[in-house]
């Protein structure tokens, strides 16, 4: 009961400081999702950890130099610093042997090296309007207060406005940045923008969650919205969404919680969800793809036998003898198991029949044994009169395209090959409406 | 005598990190190996709440274990998911190492893990360490006993195993052919970085780690294209790193770790700049 009430309690908003924090991180969940959408599509996804690392040396040396904890200054040196993090990448990718994974690795251990560096040669030297520089570190999500929420509020603005913008310039240079070249984009601006806001997401982002999992937030959401559709407006939306959710759950947990971490949990539960979409999103999911797969190889089979039946009585001169299964297993290195298997299917279509531990082909069954060969032979045709390749050279490539072609390609086919009699291994290819003329 | 013990520390943290580096980077895998430094923070936390230390065997069994997992992790994400590397990578560590953090909270009480000490470790403490002798007439902190030995692994694994490790970096499926298991020494290798990430851990941090295992290799890199002389060469920057940084440390009054980073920034940076055949600078003029 108690934890109903907590729950009573806490989406209520009653409370000033819970209503913060869960605005606070709502809105960075979400804006950064959004941002994030674009450098996962652009394959740049641990550009947000090198910028979430290089920041720190920025924001210690502005307050070196201003002498203030302003959080506008503060911002100012994270964006340079940060930004220069990007550049300094792309430089050392460019202009040496290193790969990018290792410009990125360098850049942002280095970067970070010097940000501690800073930050501690700061905290020793005992200058009290230092203390809280450190938030940068871990974050402080549950500590937000009202300003906190307003500049979040502001810069989410700012960002979604620069992406609602520029939304077709972005999408170009995300999908393909050569085409966006060959048409007159200036790619090169448009990269620029995108990497400020990039920083700046981070920027703002970093003091929720802290240096390392500020990562998570930008790629995390994206990945996982990326999983249930193929369409950007609706990635953006759905990472959206989940970026504000695991944000708002975060806030939760350590509302009821108040030892536990806000943003761990807002990562870990990003995370669950990511995984969660990587198995079971419909199209693009493991389980679906997993099924798909099981699917096509079933049908393989179903093919296979139905074509081995066919060709047995082809060469028997009898399409509706029993055969045992040990029999078939002579012609067609199939397991005895999946033979049984792939038997039972096309029994329950209807296709072959069991008749004294024997088994027969249907009428039914004979005109989808008929419809393989006669696809396998005339691909075999196509193959040797199209593409000249020698006849011993094609079959196993009809092997293959037998159980793909559908019925307007085999029609097709047909035509282009003119309703040909003879294979090119000089064997009769089948029809429907023939009267088995061969036997 | 304790501003010795930290630079032989730091020495033998750079010299273990920056062998394996050369390797990861060799093998494009750099971010893997900043991955698995982030990642081991359960497997930590796990073994230290089972045995109450921070160098022991579970430890280092809890960190191989967590080493192999985020490997397998990323590798399932990839391949079987259909999610882009760079972007399993980023979402496997994130999570294992919130999932850290948040062990952490939990147990506070019985972990003794500082969270800055995550990031950034404190190399200072070790000259606070009493003074063990497992090896007569030689007496030593504990933790340079640790790095030490498995310094030494790293280094008996190189020359044992060079044949190896050095055809399936470069030539992986000429390794399979000639029936040597790339995935064998993957593994192996994996293994080393997520051990001698926890054993420097205490010492120089997690994200510390990253700097020990790719910039003395990248700095190497640009020197060389041999393999011996690129892990001689890193071991070399990294030892140099050494005793810079705790002489910038102690100059700024700052953390010795951080201090050791930005020196190794400093040698990748002058390498990059004037390397004889390399270098930008000596490219301008080339042309």
């Amino acid at each position: 009961m108690e934890i109903f009430e907590q729950i009573l309690e806490f989406f209520s908003f009653r409370d000033v400081n819970v209503r913060y924090v869960a605005l606070g991180t709502v809105l960075l969940g979400a804006s950064s999702a959004i941002v994030g959408c674009f450098t996962f599509l652009r394959k740049k996804a641990l550009v947000g950890d090198t910028i979430a690392h290089s920041i720190l040396p920025g924001i210690c040396l502005s307050f070196i130099i201003f002498k203030t904890k302003d959080p506008l200054m503060l911002l100012l040196g994270a964006m340079v610093s940060g930004w220069l993090s990007v550049y300094i990448v792309d430089y050392i990718s460019a202009n040496s042997k290193l790969k990018p994974d290792t410009a990125i690795g360098l850049t942002l251990s280095v970067f970070f090296g010097v940000g501690v560096l800073l930050l501690t040669h700061i905290q020793h030297s005992g200058n009290a309007v230092q203390a809280g520089l450190d938030k940068f570190l871990f974050g402080k999500a549950a500590s937000l207060v009202q300003n906190d929420v307003i500049t979040f509020g502001i810069v989410s603005v700012f960002l979604i406005a620069t992406i609602v913008v520029f939304f077709k310039q972005f999408s170009l240079i995300s999908f393909d940045v050569h085409f966006a070249k060959t048409i007159g984009l200036p790619v090169r601006t448009f990269e620029i923008i995108l990497s400020i806001i990039t920083v700046l997401a981070v920027a703002i982002g970093i003091q929720t969650v802290g240096v390392v999992l500020m990562a998570a937030m930008l790629i995390t959401p994206a990945a996982a919205a990326r999983f249930w559709t193929d369409k950007l407006k609706v990635m953006i939306v759905i990472a959206a969404f989940i970026g504000g959710i695991s944000g708002v759950f975060g806030a939760f947990i350590s509302f009821t919680a108040p030892s536990m971490p806000t943003g761990p949990w807002i990562v870990v539960v990003l995370s669950i969800i990511a995984i969660g979409s990587m198995l079971v999103a419909p199209k693009n999911g493991a389980i679906s793809k997993i099924r798909k797969q099981k699917k096509n190889q079933r049908k393989i089979l179903e093919d296979n036998i139905v074509k081995l039946l066919y060709k047995l009585g082809e060469k028997e001169n009898d399409f509706f003898k029993n055969r045992s299964i040990t029999t078939l297993k002579n012609y067609r290195e199939i397991p005895e198991n999946k033979f049984l298997k792939g038997l039972n299917i096309l029994k329950n279509k209807n296709l072959v029949v069991l008749v004294n531990d024997l088994w027969v082909l249907t009428d039914e069954g004979k005109k989808a044994g008929m419809r393989i060969v006669r696809i396998h032979r005339l691909w075999e045709l196509y193959l040797t009169t199209y593409l000249r390749i020698a006849p011993d050279h094609v079959h196993e490539d009809a092997e293959t395209i037998e159980h793909i072609i559908t019925p307007e390609m085999e029609l097709k086919l047909e035509h282009l090959l003119n309703f040909p009699e003879k294979d090119p291994h000089n064997v009769n290819i089948p029809y429907k409406n023939e009267k088995d003329s061969n036997e | 005598m304790s501003d010795f013990w930290i630079i032989l520390t730091g020495c033998l943290a750079a010299v273990s990190c920056g062998l394996l580096g050369c390797f990861l980077i060799l093998r494009k895998m750099a971010m893997i190996g900043d991955a698995i430094s982030h990642a081991v923070l359960p497997g930590i936390v796990i073994a230290f709440l089972f045995s109450g230390s921070l160098d022991s065997v579970p430890m280092l069994m809890g960190a191989a274990t967590f080493g192999i997992i985020t490997t397998f992790l990323i590798e399932t994400f990839n391949k079987k998911g259909g999610l882009q590397k760079d972007a399993s990578i980023g979402i496997t560590f994130t999570w294992l190492f919130a999932i850290g953090v948040i062990l952490i909270s939990l147990y506070a009480d019985d972990v003794h893990i500082d969270q800055d000490c995550v990031l950034f470790g404190e190399i200072a403490y070790v000259a606070l360490e009493p003074l063990t002798s497992f090896l007569p007439g030689l007496s030593a902190p504990n933790t340079v006993w640790v790095l030490g030995t498995v310094m030494l692994l790293i280094i008996a694994m190189i020359i044992i195993g060079y044949k190896g490790l050095l055809l399936t970096t470069f030539d992986p499926s000429f390794a399979a052919s000639i029936g040597v298991s790339t995935v064998v020494w993957h593994y192996l290798l994996m293994s080393a970085v997520s051990i001698t990430t926890v054993v420097s851990f205490e010492s120089v941090g997690a994200i510390l780690v990253v700097a020990l295992l790719i910039a003395p290799a990248a700095t190497a890199y640009l020197i060389t294209d041999q393999l011996p002389k690129m892990l001689f060469i890193s071991a070399l920057v990294g030892i140099i790193s050494s005793f810079g940084g705790y002489y910038l440390a102690v100059w700024l009054d700052a953390s010795v770790a951080a201090a050791i980073a930005t020196v190794l920034g400093i040698e990748f940076t002058l390498v990059f700049l004037f390397a004889p055949k390399n270098g930008v600078i000596i490219k301008l003029f080339s042309h």
